[in-house]
């Protein structure tokens, strides 16, 4: 018993299943999926400004937040990603007319369905960065990664895991 | 299999300092399908493009990955590196190493190198599905029309004609000159409005390469950039313009009389009519709904005194069509009504009239011949109260935004009176004087000295009437006191606001507007001549309130625009757009309603080849899509994909880490 509880102290728990825990100096992985126009530009700006920031986050660039089809994020969970960051332009100020608004919408219920099958409501996060906001993406950033961090290692649904 | 190329960059010591980069190299050379990987000090150089033209020939590469800055940045260098090469642009992918690790991971060598490691293993995974893709080259129709003909229209379509493309031009009115041509002189320079306008309209008539259609309005418009066809209606004028000579006898003749608009109503024109004399084309209509003809089936006189047998009685509304590939839309501007301000006594004393209403009574050509006069009793008055931002920045009542000209156009008007009543006292309360413009403020300033304007700042709270005098009752917050003061007429400088059918048109033409009614321009800084709709771009007051300068200014940049889409035979365009594949494509049409081009419609196919049986599958118009890929993402067959974002693409990356 005692050394179990030893083991446990010196590790990361899952938020979403106790039994799996990994060490303590575990780093998450986390993917970013940012839209061309703001976020992207809001990413280059941070590196540009030379404003640090976590290295977890594993950035792809599409164009529009409404191009992230829910599978993208899916299978981020399924694969490597402990979590994921969603991110387009401010309501108003899609490149694209409204294809933010699309995101928002489908956002929220890909949410409310991995909150469903048991995530935590932190795994998979959405934001609103501009091209000017470099400052803010880092702390975005900063804020998800700490935000993983809290809730461990996911527990990959996976045949083998059942 | 696919045999990958990546090219890594030092970027001096941007990338180098905090990225181990020759690890970066070992690492990524034990990718399967890395043939080659190496880095260089400045990929970007000369010899740094060099090293990958080199060894896309020698390792015969089938994609190539450049780890370094942003694509933002050089993506645009690389292709044409790789194209250069021989290899297609679309299979290059760049890794950015720079903005997304080593400068944002300076204290932490191990996880930028890391991360630059996973960020170019992300875009080789994702090279390896790219295709081989082609700008689009779409076919142009080089023809323009204008929607509207006021000094916006006017300016917009010389400037398009000068450059020998056609141009059509669209009035609603019968005749061109819009709001410029109701100005008696203009603001800063006393310009006489007319004179500098109508050899304007007259090079439009005469202009070889402008096809005036006056009295239509556009009522569709389908297609896209470069390939739009427009239907317009040519409103029943029931005069036969090829036979009318525009002698006037009709009008002179014609006995019914009705409140003439151009004039704002102060005196009357005919059923039969001309705007104003100088209206291009100088051809009267008739207005149907008063016209006893029409009406009743009795009167005829037109008919009868027209030498030329030009009246119609029985001409019937005409739509006709026009092929064309840009639009300008310069439908100009409306004034606000001043009802709501009861406590001015509008619409209850006569002698309270609006700016445009003063600007009728001193032109030279309008209905008192020059002359201010009160409506009421006709005398000249002596003293005039102009009152600034009715309706405009009047939360409560009228509209939030401040309509730009009333300052100027009000100190215009207070020179006017002087000029026309020497005698005369002007007062103008204000809330600012906002004269920002070239010779402006002096112009203010000119009306405050020459003529001896009295500006008082502060909002007037009451108008009575004390016998044939008004009494305006006002703040003068300098002072901190009430004045009261005696005026014969007061003017009330009446907001800007959009012409009323704007909304309507806006969904006709797939563009959109503000709250307001005010057509919406791309981007309020960098595209403010262009909608978010290619082809269709705004000058004038359709898109805010504007002085004439600036509509001129604007409806310039629209020519520029329009003649910059006709330089070429084909539009060239990006290809990274979305295509269908009818084969998985079930017909769901979740794509036809998120799409927010309109590029996407249906259309139906054999359900095998040569059956005569047919299913509806999605149609993409490769000219319309602009590549956000929303149709990609809701489609739920995986029918449609995003060339350069496929599904292929991105799932390789979110694989590979």
């Amino acid at each position: 018993m005692e050394t179990q509880e030893k083991e446990v102290k010196g590790s990361v728990q899952s938020a979403e299943n106790p039994g799996l825990t990994a060490p303590a100096d575990w780093q998450p992985v986390i993917i970013g999926i940012l839209c061309n126009w703001c976020s992207y530009a809001g990413s280059d700006l941070t590196g540009t400004s030379r404003i640090q920031y976590p290295p977890n986050i594993r950035i792809i660039r599409v164009p529009c937040s409404s191009r992230v089809d829910p599978w993208f994020i899916i299978k981020s969970l399924q694969a490597t990603a402990d979590g994921v960051l969603i991110s387009g332009c401010h309501p108003g100020d899609c490149h694209y007319i409204a294809g933010n608004y699309y995101a928002r919408r489908r956002f929220l219920v890909i949410k409310n369905l991995l909150n469903f099958v048991g995530y935590h409501e932190n795994r998979v996060q959405f934001s609103w960065v501009s091209a000017a906001e470099g400052a803010k993406f880092a702390q975005v950033v900063a804020k998800v990664t700490d935000d993983i961090k809290k809730l461990g290692p996911l527990h990959r649904y996976k045949k083998e895991n059942f | 299999m696919a045999r990958v190329g990546v090219f890594v960059c030092f970027c001096g010591a941007n990338i180098a300092d905090f990225v181990d980069v020759p690890a970066v190299v070992e690492e990524v050379k034990k990718i399967r399908e890395v043939k080659y990987a190496v880095y260089y000090k400045y990929m970007c150089s000369d010899p740094g493009q060099q090293i990958i033209k080199d060894a896309i020939a020698q390792y015969r590469l089938t994609s190539v990955v450049v780890a370094a800055c942003s694509p933002r940045m050089h993506e645009k260098t690389f292709r044409r590196a790789v194209s250069e090469a021989g290899l297609n642009p679309y299979l290059l992918e760049i890794a950015n190493i720079r903005e997304h690790s080593s400068w944002v991971h300076q204290k932490n060598k191990k996880a930028a190198t890391e991360k630059a490691g996973d960020l170019i293993r992300m875009a080789v995974a994702k090279s390896i599905a790219n295709e081989q893709l082609h700008e689009i080259s779409v076919p142009v129709t080089k023809r323009a029309l204008v929607i509207g003909g006021g000094i916006a229209g006017i300016q917009a379509a010389l400037d398009i004609a000068d450059a020998h493309i056609p141009v059509v031009l669209v009035e609603r009115s019968p005749s061109i000159g819009g709001r410029m041509a109701q100005l008696d002189e203009t603001f800063p320079t006393l310009d006489c409005s007319q004179c500098i306008l109508t050899p304007k309209m007259v090079d439009v008539a005469s202009h070889p390469y402008i096809e005036l259609i006056p009295y239509s309005e556009v009522i569709g418009l389908e297609g896209y950039v470069g390939n739009y066809k427009a239907k317009i209606k040519k409103k029943a004028s029931y005069v036969n313009f090829s036979l009318c000579t525009g002698c006037g006898a009709c009008t002179q003749k014609c006995p019914v009389k009705v409140p003439n608009e151009f004039n704002m109503g102060i005196d009357k024109r005919k059923a039969i009519y001309t705007p104003f004399p100088q209206a291009v084309p100088n051809k009267p209509v008739i207005d149907a709904e008063h016209c006893n003809m029409l009406l009743k089936g009795k009167c005829g006189i037109c008919s009868k005194v027209c030498e030329k047998g030009a009246i119609d009685y029985t001409m019937k509304d005409e739509v006709i069509e026009r092929e064309i590939g840009a639009v300008v839309v310069a439908t100009g501007y409306d004034l606000w009504d001043p009802k709501p301000y009861e406590e001015y006594g509008v619409g209850r004393f006569k002698d309270v009239i609006t700016s445009l209403e003063f600007e009728r009574m001193v032109s030279a050509s309008g209905p008192t011949g020059g002359l201010p006069i009160r409506p009421s009793d006709g005398k000249v008055p002596k003293t005039v109260v102009f009152i600034k931002c009715i309706g405009s920045r009047d939360e409560a009542k009228g509209i939030e935004y401040c309509s730009k000209i009333c300052c100027m156009y009000t100190a215009k008007h207070a020179i006017l009176l002087h000029h026309k009543v020497h005698d005369s006292r002007a007062y103008v309360f204000y809330m600012d004087v906002r004269a920002a413009g070239k010779g402006y403020e002096e112009f203010v300033k000119r009306a405050q000295v020459e003529t001896g304007t009295t500006y008082l700042r502060g909002r007037v709270s009451k108008i009575y009437k004390m016998g044939d005098k008004l009494m305006v009752r006002g703040e003068d917050a300098q002072l901190g006191q009430v004045v009261e003061i005696e005026a014969d007429m007061v003017v009330l400088a009446t907001a800007i606001i959009p012409y009323k059918t704007n909304p309507a048109l806006a969904r006709l033409l797939g563009i959109s507007y503000d709250k307001y009614g005010y057509l919406s321009e791309a981007h309020p800084k960098l595209r403010p001549v262009e909608t978010a709709k290619a082809g269709i771009f705004l000058a004038g007051c359709t898109q805010a309130p504007k002085d004439i300068p600036d509509t001129v200014a604007q409806a310039s940049a629209c020519a520029a625009k329009v003649c910059g889409i006709f330089s070429g035979d084909a539009l060239k365009k990006d290809p990274m757009i979305s295509v269908v594949n009818p084969d998985y494509c079930s017909g769901c049409q979740n794509c036809v309603q998120v799409c927010p081009y309109q590029a996407i419609t249906t259309e139906e196919i054999p359900i095998t080849r040569g059956s005569k049986e047919t299913r509806t599958v999605a149609k993409i118009n490769e000219g319309v899509c602009q590549g956000c890929g929303s149709c990609a993402a809701v489609c739920r067959s995986m029918a449609i994909s995003l060339k350069g974002f496929t599904d292929s693409q991105i799932i390789n990356e979110i694989v590979s880490i």
